[in-house]
């Protein structure tokens, strides 16, 4: 095992477990303080996914529900980094995406919105980023839907993310919104966040540069895990 | 001002749809369909081949039906990344029963960082609708009992009546081996101790 311990999270940073705006984490939220405790080998570790994992066509949802057509909706890549807090690449790592469609409706059978499923779309997508922490998705930009919340409450559009990191203490998993989106200040699950500059971290930017001329627009999602410390003056029993 | 580090990215739910993204069959898509992430142990992993059960109760005492959890092992002989053996898992809770199981092998003893020895366990992640940010606990074995005493982690715990929330109770069934582990999200005794590691 490499390196020294994670940074500790910052939790104020973080939702925290009981947000009563948001109605099903009441009963889901622990009362109990976490225990704060030191990290040992299987913080420290974690799965190591290799490419024979993935087929080529995970990360590309308007072709990998394999039905031969092409979803409905605005075409985007996204596309990003994931680094860690102290700005060092996190490669070979694999990340996870899930969506809704265009129209706002999971292909999942709990979902029972009224907004139609697309025949072509199915909403699943992985990755691992390369060498330098870098990751790309093709897809289509999810609509927004309502949910039963306070009455009728809207999410934001949203993609679903999910990462990995090299170790168990970084594992993380979170949402990204779009540039824009008038709905992001109004989404409940938004504001379990408390510091705006926080949310802010969480929105995908139009990234011209990167768009294809003719075919797809383009957004940009960088992610940050936990950083690994320096060891340099520490002194630990073989093991650690 | 202090030194200025990127921030880490906030944590949001997983939601109710995480199947889709996390085990697609699961949800109902008709891809990956070999994948069998509950299923930690192969042929040549070393160590006693064992069920781990066990489901995810809310603050009312209902099942959450709608849970992911992940697990991190080490393998038999106490060792992460072991060759033959992947050491993580995923496992949705049944929608009709919120029940969850892994099949895996029971790991070995590992290191704590001053070199005493922690008692086998499973690292548990827990994601949810609901969940803001996911859960950390461990699943410790009821057969143990010497070494989950000496137990560095399990020694950290003040209230010592919330260590029981933390150790799996063996049994048998069908020739197999089965640990259950229940896990409480929020109860005024037993409420599941979770970490911030």
């Amino acid at each position: 095992m490499s390196g020294g311990d994670f940074v500790r999270r910052d939790r104020a940073w973080h939702p925290p477990a009981f947000t009563p705006q948001y109605k099903t984490s009441v009963l889901r939220s622990p009362r109990r303080a976490l225990l704060s405790l030191e990290q040992s080998v299987g913080e420290k570790t974690g799965p190591v996914f290799t490419p024979d994992r993935l087929d080529p066509l995970d990360n590309d949802l308007l072709a990998n529900f394999q039905t031969g057509g092409s979803p409905i909706g605005e075409r985007i890549i996204l596309h990003g980094r994931v680094l860690d807090e102290f700005a060092r690449p996190v490669p070979n790592t694999l990340i996870e995406i899930w969506q809704a469609n265009a129209a706002g409706r999971y292909r999942h059978v709990n979902d029972g919105y009224l907004a139609p499923l697309d025949p072509h779309f199915g909403g699943c997508g992985r990755a691992l980023t390369d060498g330098e922490g870098r990751y790309h998705f093709r897809t289509v930009k999810p609509g927004p839907y309502p949910w039963r919340n306070n009455g009728s409450d809207w999410r934001a559009a949203h993609i679903h993310v999910s990462v990995f990191g090299e170790a168990f203490a970084q594992r993380l998993v979170t949402q990204l919104y779009f540039e824009g989106d008038p709905l992001i200040p109004l989404c409940p699950i938004v504001n379990t966040i408390p510091d705006p500059l926080a949310i802010d971290l969480l929105i995908a930017r139009l990234d011209m540069g990167e768009m294809v001329p003719f075919d797809c627009l383009a957004y940009r999602f960088d992610v940050v895990l936990r950083g690994r410390r320096s060891t340099w003056f520490e002194n630990r029993p073989e093991g650690n | 001002m202090p030194v200025d580090y990127l921030k880490e990215t906030p944590s949001q739910t997983a939601g109710p749809y995480v199947h889709i993204g996390a085990l697609p069959s699961v949800a109902g898509l008709p891809v990956r369909t070999q994948e069998q992430l509950h299923v930690v142990a192969g042929a040549a992993s070393a160590g006693e081949r064992i069920r781990l059960e066990g489901i995810v109760l809310d603050g009312s005492g209902a099942p959450v039906k709608d849970a992911v959890l992940e697990i991190w092992q080490a393998d038999g002989t106490g060792r992460y990344n072991a060759p033959g053996f992947f050491g993580w898992g995923r496992a949705a809770a049944d929608f009709k029963t919120g029940e969850w199981f892994f099949e895996t092998v029971k790991p070995g003893a590992t290191p704590w960082r001053d070199g005493r020895m922690q008692a086998p366990h499973i690292s548990v992640l827990i994601f949810a609708r609901g969940i803001n940010i996911h859960l950390h606990t461990r699943a410790y074995f009821s057969d143990e009992a010497e070494a989950n005493a000496a137990d560095p982690v399990l020694r950290a715990i003040e209230q010592r009546h919330r260590v029981d929330t933390l150790i799996a109770e063996r049994g048998a069934r069908g020739g197999q081996i089965v640990y259950r582990f229940e896990i409480r999200l929020q109860d005024d005794a037993q409420e599941t101790v979770f970490f911030d590691m």
